[in-house]
């Protein structure tokens, strides 16, 4: 090992002192090769020229239309409009067998695939019966909290007998069960902020909470890459919306010093106040928001700053604390913390914390304290015993175990991608792992034979993605012991060699069989 | 030494100026009066129109200065700690027939617990062994390895319940008509909607940003009047009208009100003016109709005819979460563009089951049960009728009734003190509380629902309580 790379792995254990951003910021986009890009878009040319072909075809009733119909009569104005569907109808379907693919387990670090076949290419699909066991990759298990026996389970089971699944209430009538109460304490108390409310869904959690938070008059500056739940969430609060680059704090600064230079739109009065929106971990790329930087230009600025956690709480930071824990800056900085439980802590459900004086306006304001049903009780205690084993309330440290494995498995994971000569995207601390594929028919071929080799990965492109950086995203779970790991880089190593994923120029190509292993195992070992 | 110029040269140039003229002669003259009012409007431009000042850019100093001077508002305004929402009942146990608060047990009026499904046994154990199976969540959404084959089952057991071709589930009840109408009304296409209708569909309806019309809450007329217009509008412009998409967004049980929409018309009217009907029975699944199948069932209207159905698995059923139902035309849609179904983790399986063997009870009560609700529905509404004072809201039959005091003594605080007092009588009811940013905020009210399981005693003595209450307040 070097001793620049021994060095950082030092960085990484004291966390005593503050950290600027250099000192273990790795964060790495490498570049599409030029190449590349052109055949990813001639090929997307070729499914979209094969698409018009179809289509005119199905039209002149030439071929069958496989879509179904509509049952009302011809004369009603079209439910869709034909070139909406023409993603759907010619290129999605090619390789819809990739998507949605249920399983009939828990969705722990292995997972039961129900096999699938299609006799008319992928319109309709018949269940074999066959059930694949396969290496979990693809789902959001980060602390292997995912289980069907074991503490957590058996208080969820305990709850169902004592509190049944639902109130039926809203949290303003009498949806506040003592356990609400519970959660919301010991969620407040592992932040480390005044008080916390929790919610039945993540999605909701920022839909329905941001239009409390900001109105006419505000101002959202919202990262490029936020998720879907952001942008609606700022959709609907009424606020004016501008998009700075992801992750550039020169383009956040410009924006802000611009905005309140001039003002709002068109009348030029002073903005009532400015909201800055981040993520922790943003899962398509990898990469870690730079926490420290924003703070100060949010205090330099008098912007207030709401940070999504809901791929970092638990995964990130030496006590799973989130990404306040990874750059060890003062919560309070943070004016808004909003997370959810479905990752890291194996439920449902989402969260928002800060000062007292913020959670009581929310409790006030919130959409769903009205009109939505408060959280079932084993959602509940699923979360409050996870919490207890993060935290080390219960006796053991269990918890610190699951924090230090996952860790583990992200690096020597992203090592030996990265050294085999594949793009990976990302900071080398996140536990999603996105490796680039570009090409539309790789999506296809890179899913359906890492299945054959026993692992279920995610392979997600256009339009979660841009239209030339297709990707498979490897989520790393502290239940992937190193035999599962291993396992999963060889099954890479084979499909990127049948499919020539190995694009990077940085590094070199790599078979698995040539790496270093020893390095790599000893380095796991002293982990 | 130049060569001379001949004649041959002359007569060229001549020959030229000639043609020239000529060509000049056989322009038409407006063409000429045109090319001299452009030539002259150059001139003009160059010599004598003054240059407008350009406007000075913002020195640094002073950019700083605008900087350093602004004071945002602060994050949240002062909060009230009176408020309602900060001061709630804080409760400990099952919340079924009966709930318990601060160690007393009273009986519950409050909840949505329509058929008693809340600490169903055979309901609980189903939920018991999914968690043994599947653990608690799905820790993903359903595109990636969050479709459990539990969550197939129960659309397919919705689908078939309603009798559609398919059905979708959303892990969330708000979330499920909230993302369902932007997914299929974008910003050129209209929307009529009933004004009393449940804040979660304006919200979907609001994020749709198409054009919305309001009619007056279930008054058929003011429907018809609206589509007219929108038709003499439409003949203006057939070809732009071909493209504009219409819905008609209603709810079969009104939260609200209690009332039932008037759907047989509904239907014939949309095929008079061809619009679609997205219906949200969220609170008539199980509680209306024979055997429980909502609104179309009651008014004996074929279900086909809708569009789309929408509910909710979290009243009658029992568990958490939203579906819709609809031929698989319109349903498959949202496979891809409901965001609350693509971009949020699915239902944790254990709810899924509970929901399934809730369908399992309702499918062998057949009728019983819900007979059985509306009856009670009926008798007491004649009960509250009978106490001269309240105004009862709602159809005889809806086990939802909205209760308020008659002849404007009407006020937020009065029912509060009816509310109190009936909890230190054990009987637990709310009013109903709303968002002040409701587009047509409803009256106030005690929102009253009646559970399946409740005795003719338990009935009489709500009643007797509420007369109690009422001489109490109006004394």
């Amino acid at each position: 090992m070097t001793a620049a790379k021994k060095s950082k792995k030092t960085d990484m254990k004291n966390k005593s002192s503050k950290l600027s951003v250099s000192d273990q910021f790795h964060e790495e986009f490498e570049e599409t090769p030029t190449w590349t890009a052109v055949i990813t878009v001639l090929g997307y040319a070729i499914l979209s020229l094969l698409g018009w072909l179809r289509d005119f075809l199905r039209n002149i009733g030439i071929e069958n239309k496989k879509t179904s119909q509509d049952p009302n009569p011809k004369n009603f104005v079209p439910l869709y409009q034909s070139y909406e569907c023409f993603y759907t109808r010619n290129l999605y379907t090619r390789i819809r067998d990739v998507f949605n693919q249920p399983i009939a387990s828990v969705a722990g670090a292995t997972v039961d695939v129900m096999e699938r076949i299609s006799d008319d290419f992928n319109w309709t699909f018949k269940f074999t019966g066959k059930k694949l066991p396969s290496i979990n990759l693809g789902s959001y298990n980060y602390l292997g909290f995912a289980e069907n026996s074991g503490p957590c389970s058996e208080q969820a089971i305990k709850s169902i007998e004592k509190y049944g699944l639902t109130t039926c209430s809203t949290r303003h009538e009498l949806g506040t069960q003592k356990y609400m109460i519970e959660l919301e304490d010991l969620m407040a108390k592992y932040l480390n902020v005044e008080d916390c409310i929790a919610f039945g869904m993540g999605f909701a959690t920022n839909a329905l909470n941001i239009p409390a938070l900001a109105g006419k008059g505000d101002l959202i500056l919202s990262d490029r890459l936020n998720h879907t739940s952001l942008i609606l969430g700022a959709r609907l609060s009424g606020a004016v919306i501008r998009t700075f680059n992801h992750n550039d704090i020169k383009d956040l600064e410009f924006q802000l010093r611009n905005a309140i230079i001039h003002g709002q739109p068109r009348t030029c009065r002073p903005w009532k106040k400015i909201l800055i929106i981040v993520e922790g971990v943003y899962s398509m790329e990898g990469s870690l928001c730079k926490l420290p930087e924003i703070i100060e230009i949010k205090k330099k600025y008098k912007a207030y700053l709401y940070v999504d956690e809901a791929h970092s709480i638990g995964a990130i930071g030496s006590r799973g604390r989130g990404v306040v824990d990874y750059w060890n800056v003062d919560p309070d900085d943070i004016d808004i913390h909003m997370g959810t439980f479905t990752k890291s802590f194996g439920s449902a459900g989402g969260y928002i914390a800060g000062k007292k004086s913020l959670i009581d306006h929310i409790r006030i304001y919130t959409h769903s304290g009205c009109y939505s049903l408060s959280m079932s009780a084993p959602v509940v205690y699923q979360i409050i015993s996870a919490l207890s084993i993060i935290m080390g309330l219960d006796g053991t440290n269990d918890g610190q175990k699951r924090i230090q494995q996952l860790a583990c498995n992200v690096r020597y994971f992203r090592r030996q991608l990265v050294d085999m000569g594949f793009i990976v995207y990302g900071n080398d601390n996140s536990p999603v792992v996105p490796v680039m594929i570009f090409m539309p028919a790789k999506i296809a071929a890179v899913n359906r034979e890492m299945l054959k080799r026993g692992c279920a990965v995610v392979t997600v492109g256009f339009p979660a993605t841009l239209l030339t950086e297709s990707r498979v995203r490897f989520c790393i779970s502290a239940g992937h012991t190193k035999e599962m790991l291993d396992h999963a880089l060889k099954a890479m190593d084979e499909v990127g060699h049948l499919v020539s994923l190995r694009y990077s120029n940085r590094n070199h190509s790599r078979r698995w069989n040539e790496l270093n292993r020893a390095n790599y195992d000893n380095e796991y070992i002293s982990c | 030494m130049g060569s001379p110029v001949n004649r041959d040269d002359i007569a060229r140039l001549a020959t030229d100026f000639y043609s020239l003229l000529e060509s000049f002669k056989q322009t038409p003259f407006y063409h000429l009066i045109f090319e001299i009012f452009l030539i002259l409007t150059v001139l003009w431009l160059v010599c004598f129109r003054k240059p407008r000042p350009i406007a000075k850019k913002l020195t640094e100093k002073e950019k700083q200065e605008l900087i350093d001077e602004w004071q945002p508002e602060p994050l949240v305004p002062p909060v009230d700690t009176n408020h309602p929402a900060l001061n709630v009942r804080v409760l400990d146990g099952i919340v079924g027939k009966t709930i318990e608060i601060d160690g007393r047990k009273s009986l519950n009026f409050a909840t949505f617990n329509f058929l008693n499904f809340v600490g169903n046994q055979r309901i609980a154990d189903k939920a018991i062994q999914a968690v043994q199976k599947y653990g608690v969540g799905s820790c993903g959404p359903r595109g990636f390895y969050g479709t459990i084959d539990i969550h197939l089952e129960l659309e397919e057991r919705l689908a078939r319940f309603f009798n559609f071709e398919e059905g979708i589930i959303y892990s969330y009840g708000f979330s499920t008509i909230a993302s369902i109408i932007p997914a299929y009304s974008k910003r050129n296409d209209i929307l009529f909607v009933d004004e009393g209708i449940h804040y979660a569909i304006q919200k979907g309806v609001e994020a749709s940003r198409s054009t919305v019309k309001w009619f007056r809450h279930n008054d058929i007329n003011d429907l018809e009047r609206l589509l007219a217009e929108q038709d003499k509008h439409d003949k203006k412009n057939p070809k732009k009208a071909s493209t504009i998409r219409r819905f008609l967004i209603i709810e079969g049980l009104y939260m609200n009100y209690g009332d039932i929409c008037p759907l047989p018309r509904m239907v014939e009217l949309k095929y008079k003016y061809k619009y679609r009907i997205f219906m949200d029975e969220s609170v008539s699944f199980g509680t209306i109709g024979q055997t429980g199948r909502g609104v179309t069932e009651y008014h004996n209207v074929d279900r086909q005819k809708i569009d789309l159905i929408s509910s909710t698995l979290e009243y009658s059923v029992g568990s958490i979460g939203g579906f819709a139902v609809g031929s698989s035309f319109v349903i498959d849609h949202q496979r891809l563009s409901a965001q609350g179904y693509c971009f949020s983790a699915s239902l944790p399986p254990l709810l899924a089951a509970a929901a399934i063997e809730a369908l399992n009870i309702m499918d062998e009560e057949n009728s019983l049960l819900f007979e059985t609700l509306m009856d009670k529905s009926k008798r007491l509404h004649k009960k509250l009728l009978d106490i001269k004072g309240y105004r009862v809201l709602g159809e005889d039959i809806s086990p939802l009734k909205h209760l308020s005091l008659a002849n404007s003594l009407n006020t937020i605080g009065r029912l509060e003190y009816i509310v109190e007092f009936a909890q230190t009588r054990d009987i637990t009811i709310t009013i109903a509380r709303y968002l002040n940013d409701e587009h047509h905020l409803p009256e106030p009210s005690i929102r009253l629902i009646l559970n399946v399981e409740m005795t003719d005693e338990e009935l009489e003595f709500l009643c007797t309580v509420l007369q109690e209450a009422l001489v109490k307040v109006t004394a």
